[in-house]
């Protein structure tokens, strides 16, 4: 493989983990021209959407295109290769180094073990209820209904491949749940458990940065992504009405 | 009140960092940005200052506290924003604006929707101008840099 395969391998590489952990689009178009200017590429040229990444190594070399296909937010990913592309910068690093480092980063794993993940998202969920000004009484149902929720839409994610239906069914069943407690008499407002429960599923992150994006001059990144965000909100909002609706 | 509402901001900000997989060494810090950015959103919310204008007062907090980590940790700032913001992320009234529309409440749908939008552009706009202030004293350094070399 020739030398320019390999730089154009190695920033494609990057921005496409980064990409698929969350990071910003202008970031990612950032990374990936600086790795290049680094290795002697001075007119490199990259377009970053959240589904594919185009990138060439000057204007009037040919084009090479990276297809994204699932996103998440993994903050661990997008450390790794910012610390990565640091050292190449530093020349730290050479070309084959690089290679062999961010490909073990795209395979690793989630740090935190599936039940300390499910606990954290209990535990946001209950916080959420009483940020939200819910009471104490209501702590409890929402982080067991919040754990439910999340491992829910975990497992819809693994068994289902198709998006947005893993989070209407794990909304459905957050507020089944939900209206179970109230019906037991453990929980009293529904509303502020369901908030509280369907925060770990909720898009935040991803209105935000469609925002950011669009604000950022990056259109079609924002709007895609204010797309899928939508979609998301569609999905949860139309799980929980199901329950209101059989009430 | 104002002491649940700090302790559960900042568990539900480490708590979040640990579902977006954050680095291990990073989760206090996480927590205590969202925490203080929660705490001026409180304040603001109490004070009767508009949710947007609240909003935005704590994203910049977040922002900048945010770029203060990144720089002393060497770490990208997207991991200390992140959940920073998490609270203030209009989670809820996304999902209670979708309800409204499944149950065909149109007018309270679109109310809630706009007022969700509002609060994640207040969001962008403080996360973006924390940004500006950082560049501003950052030419603002170079250009004195450059006088002193002059003289």
């Amino acid at each position: 493989m020739s030398e320019q395969k390999k730089i154009t391998k190695i920033c494609l590489l990057a921005g496409k983990i980064m990409l698929q952990s969350g990071a910003e689009t202008y970031r990612v178009e950032d990374t990936m021209l600086r790795i290049a200017a680094t290795f002697g590429v001075e007119s490199a040229q990259s377009h970053a959407t959240p589904t594919g990444i185009m990138f060439s190594m000057g204007e009037t070399e040919p084009t090479n295109f990276v297809r994204i296909i699932t996103r998440s937010t993994d903050l661990h990913k997008v450390t790794q290769v910012n610390s990565v592309s640091r050292n190449i910068a530093k020349g730290q690093l050479t070309v084959d180094e690089a290679h062999e480092q961010l490909h073990t980063i795209e395979l690793e794993k989630h740090a935190y073990p599936i039940y300390l993940q499910i606990i954290a998202a209990a535990l946001a969920s209950g916080c959420f209820t009483i940020m939200f000004q819910g009471q104490w009484q209501d702590f409890m149902p929402a982080f067991i209904v919040g754990a439910l929720g999340f491992s829910a839409s975990v497992l819809f994610q693994q068994m289902v491949e198709i998006r947005f239906f893993a989070e209407l069914l794990a909304s459905f069943i957050i507020g089944l749940c939900a209206y179970l407690f109230i019906y037991i008499g453990i929980g009293i407002e529904l509303d502020k458990i369901i908030i509280g429960s369907v925060m770990p599923l909720v898009p935040g992150l991803l209105i935000t940065n469609a925002v950011r994006d669009l604000m950022a001059g990056h259109l079609v990144s924002g709007l895609s992504k204010g797309a899928e965000a939508f979609l998301t909100a569609f999905a949860i909002g139309a799980g929980v009405a199901v329950i209101f609706l059989i009430i | 009140m104002i002491f649940e509402q700090l302790v559960t901001s900042f568990f539900a900000a480490a708590a979040f960092a640990v579902i977006f997989n954050a680095p291990k060494k990073a989760l206090i810090q996480c927590g205590i940005v969202g925490m203080l950015g929660w705490l001026v959103y409180t304040i603001c919310t109490m004070q009767n200052v508009d949710a947007a204008i609240a909003t935005m007062a704590s994203s910049v907090l977040v922002a900048v506290l945010s770029q203060f980590c990144a720089k002393l940790y060497k770490t990208p700032i997207i991991i200390f924003t992140v959940s920073g913001i998490i609270p203030l992320v209009p989670g809820g009234l996304a999902y209670d604006a979708m309800r409204q529309f499944v149950e065909n409440d149109y007018n309270m749908a679109v109310q809630l929707a706009a007022k969700a939008f509002l609060i994640s552009g207040a969001i962008a706009l403080g996360l973006v101008f924390s940004e500006i202030i950082n560049q501003v004293i950052r030419k603002m350094k170079w250009t004195v840099v450059q006088q002193k070399t002059k003289q």
